[in-house]
C-alpha cells in the first residue's frame, strides 16, 4: 500500500509555491520529503558547505545571515530557504540558524529540479518572483550596514513589571500607577517551569494594558474584585531583544498594538510601548527641533536650517526607513512654521480672529524629504471680516512664506501658499471649497487634489484641520464620480518603464538622461494610495498608514496593498539614498533625478519591479473606480 | 511478557534468541539487530514503529494497521516509510474508526497480517526500533507472530514515552519528588508540544510513527548529545 502523508501534503498545499501544484504532484512531494528538527539556537546550514535540499519551514523560525554575519532574512512557518545555494553552485550561500525550535521539510535537489522543469509557476517562484525579491531587498536594505541602528533592547530602561493572574483588577491598576507603567505582564505560578533555561517563559500567560482596564473593566462595569486573568490578552506578540527598533515599529503598526513584550529566548525582560519608540525615533531630530524653537529671528532660523541636510544624511546613514525619515523631516518642517508664526505674532501682535495654519501635500503626509516646496494655507474663523482683518493675515502669511523660503523651503510653483488670498478661507468657505471639488471635479480641482487632499494642522486651531479631514472623509467616500476623477488623475503620471520593461529616461536640465523618482515614482504611488484611502473614508494622511487602513478594510485583492507598501518603500529609499549621496559625496544640491546606471544591476531590477507594481496599480484604478461601475 | 530492566543485556539476549529461534524470518532479525550499547546514538539507524489496534486489551484485541518510518538523529526518511492495513481477528470498535480514520470497508478488504510479516521484519532488521509506549508494539507484534509462525519476537526499543518521563522527572527535581508534585502528561501529542512540534490532524499508524520519530529527534536535541551511548536510551 502506498504510504500517504496527508498532514505534510495538506501543509504544502497551504503554502506558496506548492499551492499551485496539482494534487498528485503535492502528494508525491509529501511522500518524498525528509524531516529534520532543530532546537532553537542551533545552526542549520553553514556557509560554503554542500547543500542538496530545499528547506521548507513546518514550524518555528529561521534566521539567515550574510557571510559577514549580518542578518539577511528572517523566515517563519511556510518560509523557504536554500534555493540560492541550489540555484548557484550547490554550496550554502547564506548560513541559517534556528531562531526558535524548528521543524523543516527537506526536498531533494533532484526533485526540486524536476519540479522546476515540470511546473512553470513553481520555477517562476524561485527565479522570477519579483515581489518576493523586492520584499527581500527591502529587508536587506533595512538590515545591511546597520551597526549604528538601535536594537529594541536599548529602549528598555526598567525591569519587567508583573502581577499574578489572580490579582484583582484594582490591584493591577494600583501596581501600574505605582510603577508608572502603561502595561503589566500577568504570570501564572502554577505554570510548569521548564528545566531548560532556553525554554523559560517566566510563567507569563498574558498582558494587561491601560486600554484593557478601560475597555474590559470600566466600560463593561466589571467588578474591581475581578481577577487579572479575566481581562488579560493571552495571545502575546513577542519580539526578540535583538530585533531592531524599526521591526518593533512595523510589528506595532501591523497589529495595531501599543505594547510589545521583549524576550530573550522566550523569557520577557521588559515591555516597550509606542511612546518609547516615538521618543527614540525623534531623538536624532529632537535636538534640532529644540534648536529651532530657540532661534530669535528669521535670519537665525535661516542660518540654523543649514544643518538640515546633515540631519537628513545622518538618519539615512543610521538606516532609518522612509517613514521615519519622512516623519522626522515633517516634524522639523512643522517646527520651522510654528517658530515663524510665533515670531510673526510677536511682530504684528495677536491675531484679530482665531486661525489655523495648515500644511499640505508631502509634509501633511509625513513624507517630506530634503528637497521640498512649501505648500500651505490658512483656515480662518467664521467671524473673519475681510476689510478689518485681511491686512493682518496677509502680513502674517508673507512673513511665514518668505521666512520658509529663507530656510530652504522653496516657494510653491503652483501658488499654493497662505500668502495668496485665495488660500486664506474661513472654516465655512473651506468646507464649501472641498464640497465643490468633490461634487464637481474640474480640471483645476484635480490639479489641486494631490496637494489639498493631504492636509494637516500645524499651528493655532488645529482641530479645524481635523474637522476638514473628517468632512473630506465623509463626503469623498460616497461620491462615485469624484473617486473616478481622482482615479483618472492618479493615472496621469506614469512610471518610467518602456514597453520592454526598460527605463524610460528624460532630458531634464543639466541631468541629461535621468528619471524623476518623485514625479514618476513616489508621487504617483501616493496618488494611487490616496484614491483608495478616500474610497474607504480613511482620515490618515501618511501613505503607509493609509495602506494599513486599506488592508484592514480589505479593499484590495490580498497582497496588493502589501506590494504597494514595498514598492513605495523601495522607491522612496532609493530617492532618499540618492539625495543623501548628493549631499554627502558630491556636495551638490539634492534633487530627484536619478541616472539609473548609478544603480547596481540588482537595484535596477528591483526598481523596475517596484515601477511595475505602480503600473499595475494604476491600471487597477481604471476598472475599480470607473464612473459607471458600481462602487461597493 | 518479560519486564526489561533498564540495564538489560540486549546483545547477550539476542545471541541466545538467535540460537534458539527456528523460523528463518525471526532468526535473521535477531542476527542483524543493533544492540551494542556503546554506539553513539548519532550513528544508529533507527525506525519509528506504530500500531493501531482494535483496543488495548492484550488478550482480546488485534493489530489493524502498521506504520513505520526509517530515520536517524538528523533526518526522517518519508520516502522509505510504509503503511499497511491488516484484517484484525477482532471486530473494529467504533471509537478506533474515529481515531484512526480507518473504515470498515478498508479493513474488510485488507489482507491478513501474514502477508506483511516479511516486508515488516525486513524494514525493521538492522535498525533500532523507536516507539511511543513500548508495551503495545512489543506485545502485539509478539502475539501476531507467535500465532502465525509459532514463535514471537523480542526486541530492544527506544521508548520516547519513557524518555519524556525521565525528562519530566529530572525537571521535577528532588523537592518536587518530596512534595509529590504532578508530572506533566507523557502522551504523544502533549510530549510533542513541549518541543514546539506541530499538531497533526490525522492519527493513523504512519503519521504517529513520523510523530514519534520527530519527538525523538527533539528529545535528543534537548536532553542528550549526538554521542550519547545507546545504552542510556534503550529499554
Amino acid at each position: 500500500m502506498q504510504a500517504e502523508h496527508i498532514d505534510i501534503a495538506q501543509f504544502l498545499k497551504d503554502h506558496a509555491p506548492f499551492d499551485d501544484l496539482p494534487d498528485e504532484a503535492i502528494n508525491k512531494l509529501a511522500s518524498q520529503v525528509e524531516i529534520a528538527y532543530f532546537r532553537a539556537g542551533t545552526q542549520i546550514l553553514n556557509y560554503g558547505e554542500d547543500i542538496a535540499d530545499l528547506y521548507v519551514i513546518r514550524t518555528g523560525a529561521v534566521e539567515m545571515y550574510r557571510r559577514d554575519g549580518d542578518l539577511y532574512n528572517r523566515l517563519t512557518i511556510g518560509g523557504i530557504f536554500g534555493q540560492m545555494g541550489l540555484l548557484m553552485n550547490r554550496k550554502v550561500r547564506f548560513p541559517a540558524k534556528a531562531l526558535e525550535d524548528t521543524l523543516v521539510y527537506c526536498i531533494n535537489v533532484e526533485l526540486f529540479n524536476q519540479y522546476c522543469d515540470q511546473f512553470d509557476a513553481f520555477a517562476d517562484f524561485f527565479e522570477a518572483d519579483g515581489n518576493v525579491r523586492l520584499h527581500q531587498a527591502i529587508v536587506e536594505q533595512a538590515d545591511s550596514n546597520d551597526l549604528t541602528t538601535a536594537k529594541v533592547k536599548s529602549l528598555l530602561h526598567r525591569d519587567v513589571v508583573t502581577v499574578a493572574k489572580d490579582a484583582t483588577v484594582q490591584m493591577v491598576a494600583q501596581v501600574m500607577t505605582q510603577e508608572s507603567v502603561s502595561s503589566v505582564l500577568v504570570t501564572d505560578a502554577d505554570k510548569p517551569i521548564s528545566d531548560d533555561p532556553d525554554d523559560d517563559d517566566g510563567q507569563v500567560v498574558g498582558i494587561i494594558t491601560d486600554r484593557d482596564l478601560r475597555s474590559s473593566v470600566i466600560a463593561k462595569g466589571l467588578s474591581y474584585e475581578s481577577h487579572a486573568q479575566q481581562i488579560m490578552q493571552t495571545d502575546l506578540l513577542l519580539l526578540d531583544s535583538n530585533a531592531y527598533v524599526f521591526e518593533a515599529v512595523l510589528a506595532m503598526l501591523r497589529d495595531n498594538i501599543h505594547h510589545l513584550p521583549i524576550v530573550v529566548k522566550k523569557k520577557p525582560i521588559g515591555v516597550i510601548s509606542l511612546s518609547d519608540i516615538l521618543r527614540y525615533e525623534s531623538q536624532s531630530s529632537l535636538l534640532l527641533v529644540r534648536g529651532i524653537l530657540a532661534q530669535q529671528s528669521v535670519e537665525d532660523l535661516a542660518h540654523y536650517a543649514r544643518q538640515l541636510p546633515n540631519v537628513f544624511v545622518r538618519m539615512v546613514n543610521e538606516d532609518a526607513n522612509s517613514h521615519m525619515i519622512g516623519t522626522a523631516m515633517a516634524v522639523i518642517g512643522r517646527t520651522f512654521k510654528q517658530r515663524l508664526l510665533d515670531l510673526a505674532e510677536e511682530q504684528f501682535g495677536p491675531p484679530p480672529v482665531p486661525y489655523c495654519f495648515i500644511a499640505l501635500g508631502s509634509m501633511a503626509r509625513d513624507e517630506q524629504l530634503i528637497v521640498t516646496d512649501q505648500d500651505n494655507a490658512i483656515i480662518l474663523d467664521n467671524s473673519f471680516d475681510e476689510s478689518m482683518h485681511d491686512d493682518y493675515f496677509q502680513k502674517l502669511a508673507d512673513f511665514v512664506c518668505d521666512g520658509l523660503a529663507e530656510c530652504g523651503y522653496r516657494y510653491c510653483d503652483g501658488e499654493i501658499m497662505a500668502s495668496f488670498k485665495k488660500w486664506r478661507l474661513t472654516r465655512e468657505q473651506w468646507q464649501e471649497q472641498f464640497a465643490g471639488w468633490i461634487a464637481e471635479p474640474k480640471p483645476q480641482a484635480l490639479l489641486h487634489s494631490s496637494i489639498f487632499f493631504d492636509l494637516d494642522g500645524v499651528y493655532g486651531k488645529t482641530k479645524w484641520a481635523d474637522e476638514l479631514k473628517r468632512f473630506i472623509a465623509k463626503e469623498g467616500r460616497s461620491n462615485k464620480r469624484f473617486l473616478a476623477n481622482m482615479a483618472a488623475n492618479a493615472r496621469n503620471r506614469t512610471p518610467p518603464l518602456g514597453f520592454f520593461k526598460d527605463f524610460v529616461l528624460e532630458h531634464n536640465g543639466q541631468h541629461k538622461r535621468s528619471m524623476n523618482l518623485k514625479r514618476r515614482g513616489t508621487a504617483p504611488l501616493s496618488d494611487v494610495i490616496r484614491v483608495h484611502a478616500l474610497a474607504i473614508g480613511s482620515r490618515k494622511q501618511n501613505s503607509f498608514e493609509r495602506l494599513e487602513d486599506i488592508i484592514d478594510a480589505k479593499l484590495l485583492p490580498e497582497g496588493k496593498a502589501q506590494d504597494l507598501r514595498d514598492a513605495l518603500e523601495y522607491i522612496a529609499m532609493i530617492r532618499i539614498r540618492h539625495q543623501a549621496w548628493q549631499i554627502e559625496m558630491l556636495d551638490e544640491e539634492p534633487d530627484n533625478d536619478l541616472e539609473p546606471h548609478l544603480l547596481s544591476p540588482f537595484e535596477q531590477r528591483n526598481l523596475k519591479e517596484a515601477f511595475a507594481i505602480l503600473d499595475k496599480a494604476q491600471n487597477f484604478l481604471k476598472f475599480r473606480y470607473s464612473a459607471n461601475s458600481g462602487m461597493k | 511478557m518479560a519486564v526489561h530492566p533498564s540495564k538489560f543485556d540486549w546483545p547477550k539476549r539476542y545471541e541466545q534468541l538467535a540460537e534458539k529461534s527456528t523460523h528463518p524470518l525471526i532468526k535473521h532479525f535477531y542476527q542483524s539487530t543493533i544492540s551494542n550499547g556503546s554506539l553513539p546514538i548519532s550513528e544508529v539507524p533507527l525506525v519509528a514503529l506504530d500500531f493501531e489496534t482494535t483496543g488495548l486489551n492484550f488478550d482480546k484485541d488485534d493489530i489493524v494497521s502498521v506504520g513505520l518510518v526509517p530515520f536517524n538523529v538528523r533526518r526522517i526518511f518519508c520516502k522509505h516509510s510504509q503503511h499497511w492495513v491488516v484484517q484484525p481477528r477482532q471486530k473494529l470498535a467504533e471509537e478506533s474508526i474515529v481515531i484512526h480514520g480507518i473504515t470498515h470497508s478498508e479493513v474488510s478488504e485488507a489482507p491478513d497480517f501474514t502477508s506483511i510479516m516479511e516486508p515488516l521484519l525486513d524494514a525493521l532488521q538492522g535498525k533500532l526500533i523507536v516507539v511511543h509506549f513500548a508495551p503495545i508494539e512489543r506485545y502485539f507484534l509478539f502475539q501476531a507472530l507467535k500465532a502465525r509462525l509459532g514463535e514471537g519476537l523480542e526486541f530492544a526499543v527506544i521508548d520516547t514515552l519513557e524518555l519524556e518521563r525521565r525528562a519530566l522527572k529530572a525537571k521535577q527535581g528532588l523537592l518536587g519528588r518530596l512534595l509529590n508534585t504532578k508530572l506533566g502528561s507523557v502522551r504523544l501529542a502533549d510530549s510533542r508540544s513541549r518541543y514546539s512540534l506541530p499538531v497533526y490532524q490525522n492519527h493513523n499508524a504512519l503519521n504517529d510513527a513520523i510523530a514519534t520519530a520527530e519527538l525523538l529527534q527533539a528529545q535528543i536535541a534537548y536532553h542528550y548529545r549526538p554521542d550519547t551511548p545507546l545504552s542510556e536510551l534503550i529499554v
